[in-house]
Formats: C-alpha cells, sequence, structure tokens
C-alpha cells in the first residue's frame, strides 16, 4: 500500500516564491504560457491549501496505520495456512479431524479477542483524528478578508462571477479563476441544470453542486501555482472534459489581473480585428456568446470578454492557441463530442480575421 | 442414475434402508413423483430448485461475462489519453450498462442463485417452499435482463450511470427511453429478488431436516437469511425510488423537480439506503461461502460459530446506517456527517471477527491447497484491502477528496471482486462436483485463480493512485495530466490478464462438465447435509429426509443415525418442522410442474415493458396477468396437509435422546 | 436448444423496437440538417396572386428524434424564444401551443418562419442559427401542440410548470391562417 508517490512534473513549488515574488512570478507566468494547459498540477497528494494539508495528513495517518494493521494480518493469515500445510491428493479427502485441544482453543479465543479490542482501538484513533480534521476544515476562514466568488457549474463549463457590492465591480469569465494568495476564498456554488461537483485536489476536496441547493465551501491557496480542478459528479456527455483552472497569485498581480477583467472588451485595432468583430457579430456566436462592449450578450456559453487573457478553452479542453481555437471554432463537436456549441463553418478569410479578433481580447 | 443411487447417501444407514431393492424401488416412485415433465416442455414448467438454481447460475454467470466485455470496452478506451475508441454517447451507455448488469443482474442474482441450488438440500428437504414462485422469479429475472441487452443493442442502453442520479436521469436532461428502461429493469430484478428472498427464508424457517436447530445451522444458510431479510428491507427503498423517477419522466409528477417542491437529493437518499445495503446483499452470502470453503479445506469445524452468526445478522443491522457515506460531499449538516462516519468505521468489527474466526479456524486446521482454498485465500488478501481502503472513504473529510475518483473504483472493485467474486470462484470451484456430478480440473482451477489475482490486482491497484492524484471516475477520457497515462495503462494490461482467468474457467468449466473426474457423493468429505446424497441430486434431493445430530453434520453423526420415515412417495409430500428446534410439525404437500409461472411473467414482462411508453399499460396489462394468476392458484387438487405421522415424531425423540449430551 | 422461447421472444422484441428506437434515440452531434435541399423562400410576405403555391414538402426526422427535440427545447429558452412566445403560451408573440399557425404549419413553413423572421417582430435568424438548430428548434415548435410522437416528445421539464408538456400535448387540429394579422 506504499503509492505515496509525488507527481515529478512539478512546476511551481517553491519556496523561493515569497522571497522573489515578483522576478519568480513573472516568470511562472511567462513559463505557464509556454507549457501546456496540462502541467498544472491537479493531485491530492500535493497539498497547497490549509484544507488539502490536513486532509493530507489524516490520508497519510490512515495509510501508515492501515497498511500496519494490513501486513499484520497477513502475516498472521500466510504463517497459519503454511504451518502445517499437507499436500494430499486423496479423492475424496481423507476424514476429518476432530480432536480439539482445549488448551490451545482457550489461546486462539483470547488471541481472536484481542485483535478485535486492538481493532475498536485503531478504529476509535481513526474516528477521533477523523472528527477533528472534520471540524477544522469545515470551520469558517479565520481570514476577514475573504474573497467571494460564486460558480455555477453548466454542462459542460464553469460560469464565474466574483462578487461586488457595487455591481460595476463584478467581474464575469468562465473556466479559468483567479485568486490572491493567502487569501480565504468563498466560493457560492450553484447548478441550475444537473448535479456537478466543484474540486481542486490541491485545495480542498469536493463540494456537490445540486440544483435547488446552492451551497458555500471556501479554500485557500498558500503559495502561488495553477491548480487545475475538475467536475467530480458525473453529469453527462461531457462530463470528462469539464475542466477548470485556479490561479493562484500574489496579491498584486491578482489586482491587476482583475483591474484589467473589469474593462471592457478592447475596440479591433486593425482591419482583420475589426472584420473579425463583424464575424463575430453576424455568426451564431453571438447568440450564447458575451463580450463587454459590443453587441454579444448571449448568456448561454462561456463569456469571452477577455478570452484571450485565459490558458485554455473548452473547459480545460485545449490549450488556448491559435490552431486550437480555429478548430474548436470549426467543429467543436469532433473535439468535444455532445457540447453544445454547433459546428461553425465559415470561409478562411473570416476565420483568420475571427482569429485575429478573438485572440486581440486579453 | 441407477449407479448414483446404489452409492447411497452415508445417512441411509437405518436398517430401513440397507436393502438395496427397496431403495430401488423408492428412488423410481419418488423419480416420477417429484421428475419433471420430459421434453421441451418439461423445461418450460420445470419448478425443481435444481434445475431453476443451475438456469439461475447459467444467466447470471452470461450477464457476468457479457458485463465483463463491456468493461474491457471501458478499458481499451482508457488505456490512453484522449483516446477515440469509443465516444461519449457509446462509453456512457457502456458504463451505465456495465454497473446496472453487474450489480443488478449478475452480483445479487448469482448469490440468489446459488442459494436457491444448495439451500433446499442444506438444509435437508425435498424442495424449496413456493417452488412454482421460484421459477416465476427466475423467468421475471431473465427477460428484464433480455430487455435491458436488447434496449442496449438498439441504442436506448441507460447512459445516466447505474445510479442514475436526478436531474441527470430525469426527463429533461435524459430524453428519450433510455433511463426508462434502466428504471423498469430495476422492477423486475426487484420483483425477483423479493420472491426469491421470500421462498429462501422459508425454506430454511420452516424446511429444516428434524434436528437441525437454529444453532446447527450452517454458517452459509445463517448467511442467506441475512442476505434475504436484507433484500426484504432494502429492495422496496429502490423500488420507490425507480417506480417516482419513471412517474417524473413519463406522467411528469415532481417527485425530483426542484422547481416544484421535489429533491434531487431525495433520489441519493432513497437510492443509496437501497445501494449500500445491496453491497452487503452480495458480501454476506460470499463470506457464506468463505465459511463453508475452509472449515472442508482445512478439515476443521469452524472456529466460533456464534460469533460469526452474530456478526453476520449485526452486518445486516448496520448496513442499513451507512448509506449518508456516499453523499459526503453533497453538503449535509456536519452532525450527520460524524454519525455516519463513526456507523462506516463500526461495520468493521463484525467483518473483523468474521476475519479472525477464519483465521483462526485456518490456524487449528491441516489447511489442503485445493482451488477453492485458493480462492478464499485470494479473498482475504483483496477483500482486506478493500475493507481497509473502505475505513478510509468512511471518513467524511478524507472522503471529499476521493470521492468520485478511481480510488472509489479501486475500492468498490476491491470490496466486490475479493469479497464476492473470489468466494464465488472459490465456491463454484467447491460445489461444481454437486452441481454437475464431476470435478473442475485442479490445475486449470490454479490457473485461473492466479490468473485473476494477478490480473486482478495489477488492473485495480493503480487505480488507488489514479484517484489521489486527482483522476475522477465516469470520464470517458483523460487529459495527459502527470502518472495518468501509465497507469492507466498498466490498468488496462491488468483487465486483460483478469479476463484470461475468467477464460480459463469458461474453458474449464465446459471441458469438465464432460470429461472431469467423477466426483462421487462427497469428494472434499465435507461436513454439509448437501454432500449427503448423489451428485447430482435426484429430482427429490434425499432418498430418505435426513435427521441431523450435529453441527458439522456429517462428520458428527453417529453410524445409526435415523432417518424421516412416513412421507408418501405418490404425491410431493415435505415435512414441515418448527422455527426453533426443528421438530417435526406437520406435512404439507408442494405443486407441480406448471407452465403458468412462465405466462405470468411474460404478462408481467409484457406490464412492466409497456409501462415504460404508456401509463395505461399498467391498467390493461394487468388484465393478461390477472388472468394468469388465477389459473396459477386454480384449485385443482385437495392440497393434502397431514399432521406429522406418529412414527416421524417417535423417531425424532429416539434422534434427540442420542445427541442428548453429545455435542451441539 | 433450452434457450429457444427466449430467442423468438429476443427476435420479435428486436423486430418490434429497432423501428421506432433507432430513430428515437439516436445523438446526432455533428449533424447535417434534415433536407439536402435549402429552403428558398425569400419572399417577405405570403400574400401571392392566384393559387398559393403549396409549400414544400420536407419530412422533418427530428420530430421523430427525442435527443434533437430536447434539444429543441433546451436552444428555445437559450436562443430567449421565450421572451416573446412565452413556453409556447404566447406573449408578445403569438402562441405556439394553439392551433392557428399564422405563417404555416408545415416543417418547412416553420423553419422558413424562423430563418425569414415575419412582420411585426419575429426577427430573422439567417445565419445567427444554424440550420440543424432551426429545424430542431421547429420540431420542438410543433411538438408543442402535439405534433410529434409522444414517446419522443420531451416530458416535463425542471422548471415552475407553466403549461402541460409536450408529451401530454394533445395534437391539436391545425388551422393554417394563411393571412397574417395586422
Amino acid at each position: 500500500m506504499s503509492h505515496r508517490g509525488r507527481p515529478r512534473h512539478r512546476t511551481t513549488r517553491s519556496s523561493h516564491a515569497t522571497r522573489f515574488k515578483c522576478l519568480w512570478w513573472s516568470l511562472t507566468v511567462v513559463l505557464f504560457a509556454v507549457i501546456s494547459a496540462n502541467a498544472s498540477s491537479q493531485s491530492a497528494l500535493d497539498p497547497a491549501g490549509p484544507q488539502a494539508s490536513r486532509i493530507d495528513g489524516l490520508w497519510r495517518l490512515m495509510l501508515y496505520l492501515l497498511s500496519a494493521v494490513f501486513v499484520a494480518v497477513m502475516v498472521v493469515l500466510l504463517v497459519a495456512a503454511f504451518r502445517r500445510r499437507t499436500q494430499v491428493n486423496d479423492q475424496p479427502l481423507k476424514p476429518v479431524l476432530l480432536d480439539t485441544d482445549p488448551g490451545q482453543d482457550r489461546r486462539i479465543s483470547r488471541t481472536v479477542i484481542s485483535a478485535i479490542a486492538l481493532t475498536i482501538v485503531i478504529l476509535f484513533v481513526l474516528l477521533v483524528s477523523s472528527f477533528l480534521v472534520g471540524s477544522a476544515i469545515n470551520s469558517a476562514p479565520v481570514n476577514d478578508n475573504v474573497l467571494t466568488i460564486e460558480v455555477t457549474g453548466h454542462q459542460w463549463w464553469w460560469d464565474v462571477r466574483y462578487d461586488n457590492p457595487i455591481p460595476s465591480q463584478m467581474v464575469t469569465t468562465a473556466n479559468e479563476l483567479h485568486i490572491p494568495v493567502g487569501r480565504p476564498v468563498i466560493f457560492k456554488l450553484i447548478s441550475n441544470d444537473v448535479i456537478h461537483s466543484f474540486w481542486v485536489p490541491n485545495l480542498h476536496g469536493k463540494t456537490d453542486l445540486v440544483p435547488g441547493h446552492p451551497i458555500e465551501t471556501w479554500m485557500q491557496a498558500d503559495r502561488p501555482g495553477i491548480y487545475r480542478g475538475q467536475c467530480a459528479e458525473f453529469c453527462g456527455f461531457q462530463h470528462a472534459h469539464m475542466a477548470f483552472a485556479i490561479v493562484a497569485e500574489p496579491e498584486e498581480q491578482f489586482r491587476a489581473w482583475y483591474a484589467s477583467q473589469l474593462n471592457s472588451a478592447p475596440a479591433p485595432s486593425t482591419e482583420s480585428q475589426s472584420r473579425g468583430q463583424q464575424v463575430f457579430l453576424s455568426k451564431p456566436c453571438i447568440m450564447c456568446h458575451r463580450i463587454q462592449g459590443t453587441d454579444a450578450g448571449g448568456r448561454a456559453g462561456p463569456d469571452l470578454t477577455h478570452v484571450a487573457s485565459r490558458q485554455s478553452i473548452g473547459a480545460g479542453t485545449l490549450q488556448n492557441t491559435r490552431e486550437h481555437l480555429a478548430g474548436w471554432i470549426l467543429d467543436p463537436q469532433t473535439i468535444k463530442p455532445g457540447n453544445q456549441m454547433p459546428p461553425n463553418p465559415m470561409s478562411a478569410d473570416d476565420l483568420n480575421a475571427l482569429l485575429d479578433y478573438l485572440q486581440s481580447l486579453k | 442414475m441407477v449407479e448414483a443411487r446404489l452409492e447411497t447417501s452415508p445417512i441411509g444407514n437405518d436398517e430401513l434402508a440397507s436393502d438395496a431393492s427397496v431403495d430401488e424401488i423408492l428412488h423410481h416412485e419418488l423419480d416420477k413423483t417429484w421428475g419433471d415433465k420430459p421434453g421441451f416442455w418439461g423445461r418450460l414448467t420445470t419448478v425443481n430448485h435444481k434445475t431453476v438454481g443451475k438456469r439461475f447460475i447459467v444467466t447470471a454467470f452470461v450477464f457476468f461475462v457479457l458485463a465483463g466485455i463491456l468493461a474491457v470496452l471501458m478499458r481499451i478506451q482508457l488505456a490512453r489519453p484522449e483516446n477515440g475508441f469509443l465516444g461519449p454517447d457509446l462509453y456512457n451507455q457502456i458504463f451505465t450498462m456495465h454497473g446496472t448488469t453487474m450489480m443488478f443482474l449478475f452480483a445479487v442474482p448469482i448469490m440468489e442463485a446459488i442459494a436457491v441450488f444448495l439451500v433446499p438440500l442444506m438444509v435437508g428437504t425435498r424442495s424449496i417452499a413456493f417452488p412454482r414462485l421460484n421459477a416465476f422469479g427466475y423467468w421475471i429475472y431473465l427477460f428484464g435482463g433480455i430487455m435491458i441487452f436488447v434496449a442496449f443493442a438498439l441504442n436506448i442502453g441507460p447512459d445516466a450511470g447505474w445510479f442514475s442520479y436526478v436531474t441527470l436521469a430525469g426527463p429533461q436532461y435524459s430524453p428519450g427511453k433510455r433511463v426508462d428502461f434502466w428504471a423498469q429493469l430495476i422492477t423486475f430484478t426487484e420483483v425477483s429478488a423479493l420472491v426469491v428472498a421470500t421462498e429462501l427464508i422459508t425454506t430454511i424457517f420452516k424446511l429444516r431436516a428434524p434436528g437441525m436447530s437454529l444453532n446447527r445451522i450452517p454458517v452459509y444458510v445463517w448467511s442467506v437469511v441475512v442476505m434475504a431479510f436484507m433484500v426484504f428491507f432494502a429492495m422496496p427503498t429502490i423500488s420507490l425510488a425507480s417506480t417516482s423517477l419513471i412517474l417524473d419522466r413519463l406522467v411528469n409528477t415532481h417527485f425530483f423537480n426542484p422547481a416544484e417542491g421535489g429533491d434531487p437529493l431525495l433520489w441519493q437518499h432513497l437510492f443509496w439506503f437501497f445501494g449500500h445495503p445491496e453491497v452487503y446483499i452480495i458480501f454476506i452470502p460470499a463470506t457464506g461461502f468463505v465459511s463453508a470453503i475452509i472449515p472442508t479445506f482445512v478439515r476443521k469445524p469452524i472456529f466460533g460459530y456464534t460469533a460469526l452468526v452474530l456478526s453476520l445478522i449485526s452486518t445486516g443491522f448496520i448496513g442499513f446506517g451507512l448509506w449518508v457515506h456516499h453523499m459526503f460531499a453533497a453538503g449535509l449538516p456536519k452532525m450527520g456527517q460524524s454519525f455516519f462516519t463513526a456507523a462506516s468505521m463500526m461495520i468493521v468489527i463484525p467483518s473483523g471477527v468474521q476475519i479472525f474466526c477464519w483465521i483462526a479456524t485456518i490456524w487449528r486446521g491441516r489447511p489442503i491447497f485445493k482451488s477453492p482454498l485458493l480462492f478464499a485465500l485470494g479473498f482475504f488478501f483483496v477483500f482486506i484491502m478493500g475493507g481497509l481502503t473502505g475505513v478510509m472513504l468512511a471518513s467524511g473529510p478524507l472522503d471529499l477528496q476521493v470521492h468520485d475518483t478511481y480510488f472509489v473504483v479501486a475500492h468498490l472493485h476491491y470490496v466486490l471482486i475479493g469479497g464476492a467474486v473470489f468466494p464465488l470462484f472459490g465456491a463454484l470451484h467447491y460445489w461444481f462436483p454437486k452441481f454437475t456430478g464431476r470435478m473442475l480440473h485442479e490445475d486449470l482451477g490454479k490457473i485461473t485463480f492466479w490468473l485473476m489475482f494477478a490480473g486482478f490486482n495489477l488492473a485495480f491497484f493503480p487505480m488507488h493512485i489514479l484517484g489521489l492524484r486527482g483522476m475522477p471516475r465516469r470520464v470517458y477520457t483523460y487529459p495527459s495530466m502527470p502518472g495518468w497515462p501509465g497507469l492507466n495503462f498498466v490498468a488496462t494490461l491488468g483487465v486483460i490478464v483478469l479476463t484470461l482467468g475468467v477464460l480459463a474457467f469458461i474453458i474449464n468449466f465446459f471441458w469438465s462438465r464432460n470429461r472431469g473426474l467423477v466426483a462421487g457423493n462427497n469428494p472434499w468429505n465435507a461436513s454439509t447435509l448437501e454432500w449427503a446424497t448423489t451428485s447430482p441430486p435426484p429430482s427429490y434431493n434425499f432418498l430418505r429426509i435426513p435427521t441431523v445430530a450435529g453441527r458439522d453434520t456429517l462428520w458428527v453423526q453417529p453410524d445409526d443415525q435415523p432417518v424421516v420415515e412416513g412421507l408418501r412417495s405418490d404425491v410431493r409430500q415435505v415435512l414441515i418442522t418448527k422455527m426453533l428446534d426443528a421438530e417435526p410439525d406437520h406435512i404439507d404437500q408442494f405443486p407441480k410442474p406448471t407452465i403458468w409461472p412462465l405466462i405470468t411473467a411474460l404478462a408481467t414482462s409484457g406490464l412492466f415493458i409497456g409501462s415504460i411508453f404508456n401509463p395505461w399499460a399498467v391498467v390493461w396489462g394487468s388484465i393478461p396477468v390477472g388472468i394468469a394468476l388465477i389459473a396459477w392458484f386454480w384449485p385443482r387438487e385437495r392440497q393434502a396437509e397431514e399432521r406429522a405421522p406418529k412414527e416421524v415424531k417417535e423417531k425424532f425423540r429416539e434422534q434427540n435422546a442420542i445427541e442428548h449430551g453429545g455435542q451441539v | 436448444m433450452r434457450y429457444r422461447p427466449t430467442f423468438i421472444i429476443m427476435l420479435g422484441l428486436v423486430a418490434g423496437l429497432s423501428l421506432g428506437a433507432c430513430k428515437r434515440e439516436e445523438r446526432g452531434f455533428r449533424v447535417q440538417p434534415p433536407s439536402s435541399t435549402t429552403i428558398d423562400s425569400k419572399s417577405l410576405t405570403d400574400l401571392q396572386p392566384g393559387t398559393q403555391t403549396p409549400p414544400p414538402e420536407i419530412k422533418n426526422e427530428y420530430e421523430e428524434n427525442a435527443y434533437a427535440l430536447s434539444e429543441g427545447k433546451r436552444l428555445f429558452s437559450a436562443y430567449n424564444c421565450n421572451g416573446c412566445h412565452s413556453q409556447g403560451g404566447g406573449g408578445m408573440g403569438p402562441a405556439l401551443m394553439d392551433e392557428r399557425w399564422l405563417y404555416g404549419s408545415k416543417p418547412a413553413q416553420v423553419f422558413a418562419t424562423i430563418v425569414e423572421g415575419r412582420p411585426n417582430g419575429m426577427p430573422s435568424f439567417r445565419g445567427r442559427v444554424p440550420d440543424f438548430q432551426v429545424w430542431q428548434l421547429s420540431a420542438y415548435v410543433r411538438s408543442m401542440s402535439g405534433n410529434s410522437p409522444k414517446d419522443a416528445a420531451p416530458s416535463r421539464d425542471d422548471h415552475i410548470q407553466g403549461k402541460p408538456p409536450e408529451s401530454s400535448a394533445e395534437p391539436v387540429p391545425v388551422k393554417d391562417t394563411s393571412i397574417p394579422k395586422p
């Protein structure tokens, strides 16, 4: 049972992070822009937040204790099986040995009873530690300076809205959340279609999004990094491709990102981008997608106001490159069969212009 | 059959039975009374529990193989990331069919099937109680299974998971009839499971051979009692749930519509209130197999009989108090979570008692490593590991991380394959001679075990790590995250090895059925009553109903153990005994073969399938069902019910005197 | 030999169900519109001199497909058809679940109405909604008045019920009111 291995492809972990924040961070940003979206971490064995760390501690306790139990039982079993093993090839087998040894039986009874008592003690230890960890991870965040994010699960993407008392200060995005390091984040989780489950293994366990049952959970990232999350409750055709990323970054970077997300989409600056915008507004795109600052106001699909600033498209399905975007626009049903975006056949010129436009939406 | 009879049972040592010619006459009379009608018609009308039981076992095994093929297809799809072998539509149907078939058409039915065959033999009676109902139970199960596979072949395979969580399985997100077929399959298997549970409980409580008091019942039979009672209390919940679902989908009720006061979490509570006991319904008879195999192959009576039986019963009770640990992530009150964590951990205690008692039995004995014992030992390795990961899942906080990941896939296969399939294969190797009269090939049996054992661990152990590394379950494909593709590939290789193991068993089955060594009555020299009659047993099970002098019956009985006399051989008379001490009470007459169970099952199937499409089918479909039932229960002959003849009671008293002061 | 009757039953079931099942259950992700002939109906009014040209007879196979119908239902709210037609009951726009069809009840006519738009408020969705989705919408619109098989039409949805679901809609006799109301 000793399978406590850490993923080798660690990219973000470093204690230098706090010391050389700025330099290091700009480097990682560049790195992540280059490396595929999959290079982020998605593992419960690599905790980066308080709850995940506590659960990881509980996991280790259980692993070590129960592995010892397993080995002990197996050793006793093997000794029992092999100590008086007999080779018999008779058919039928020899009659049974009914002779009993009362002394031996008493000894065995005592052993069995103590084994059961030991089992109960071990279970009690595990139960108490489980309760302690449970109350720790369920307690409200100690830090008052919380950020509240409303996440709505859809078939098969995540709609994200940063809460703010001033409506104009709310940020809407999709499938990629930026959070400040070291600050608790409350997630208000909603589903209006089927049950999804919000899960970022590096930060915390799952919380189900049950229709009719809005629910809150909180997480905190203790170090910068990109933590991949994924829907963990079967939700239909594309349950497999319903991922998201949590980008944990230092407070200043987060503020900068937030400020840029508040802006409307930049106006097209080249002729090709202008044409791309026209293509967007005259094709089926406009029926579902919103680009703040244009006439596109659809809410059925992800908000694309700053789509170019995200690392992936299709809810974590593809890395956000020009080629992938082109393939996705033309035929999303081959990449992610069953998803709700129709194929959009168009001329090469239109497509190029559209890509120019979308890639300008930083 | 004549040769078989001449090897008379060791119980037939009574002075009355020593005369071979008397035996022969009795055999002919009894076989004429209890035998099936000849030919094809006989096959359709049979109510013999052994014929039905064998059919049941073979059918369930066929479903096991079909669901296994689906599993192989899934593993091929998952062998590498972003594979295009199966699309999401087909994959979702396949994983749903795999789970549904394994749980509803294989695991529970095969446990009941083996009990249907063995329990009447083990308690020493001529027939299962309510034999016609038994035939009906089989037919309805068969038709349900055929229905769902035909639906699957027609692209109407259910695709919302074997758990069919609403709202995904509700009318809005699962258009068409796919989920309706799933919900109706549940109805089919419910009906079948409930009728079989009824028969088994009645058989065990009322048809035991004189002298088999409750504290002498074999542990396996006890496990069947517990299983049957769990079926009674668990299955109605899922019937309720699946009927509500089909009503939501067909006649637009709002049980699970959150906008109209329904609740998707209600479904989860109902489903898991059934779903968790279901695991124990599968696991408990499997522990019974282990309790039957181990004493035989270590040549010692089981250690701690009372403790074992009590832990079986307490497992049956605690099993109903754990269901919420499937829902820890659904945001339940924390207090409730703690309660269910504690209850889930508590069930380890009776399981621990069982395991320690078995190990003590092995310790006391002299193990003979035949293939059934190998499967039992493999069961220990696999099941204990599954049980320990179960402790992890019972813990609320840890469950939040591993819930709905491949860790759970690993756990549930360790528990169900380890806890049920390994003992089941052990049982099939153990009782194959009783089923067919021939031994399975021993070396091939060992090959089967090692292939299955190695393949199983290779396939499912890596899944623990996959789950901890963040791979969710029920995904038709996955991105190339660090560590995922390699482990998935290993798992696929493991499944291929496991498949070879099952294939080895199938080859062994077909080879040994015709060419295996002839078994004789009791090839393993085991202690329970089914080994007291010929292999395979005659239509009437026992030439003379035995009496029981002690717990390990065939090991402790004296040479002059009396038998029951006075049952008529020209009608299907069965001795009814009292529930606690199995004293003879009265004689009942059992019904003859009839076609009506089959016709009733057909009519019922028509009703069930029709109601997938039109609610009025419930009304019109009940008319043929009613007609069939009237014909079934039409009084044709005087149901003779007599008090037990004097000599039976006298013999019993005499026998009681023998064991008085002896071992219980 | 032993299972011969079950084989017969199986064959019967296969034969009986396969026809209905195939069309009803298929999930077409990469779909072509039901008809490759484009609807050439660019006229801005349905008023024609003399007798009317009969509308093109196109069978919309989506009307027998449960998935396409449910997709139509989803799009009907995603594209905000509800805004005017209010779940088919009508509001700013005409009701869709009654017997009156201002611009024709044939699949091709419904298609044209969506693509072309109609006077007094119905916008044209030409180019904005892909053809196959228009066919899905048109199949769904017709199912509102009971014009699709009941075992394929959508059942209730997970919302507050404003009307009986399409699968329980009784077929409404069609009255083509060819002249649009002013």
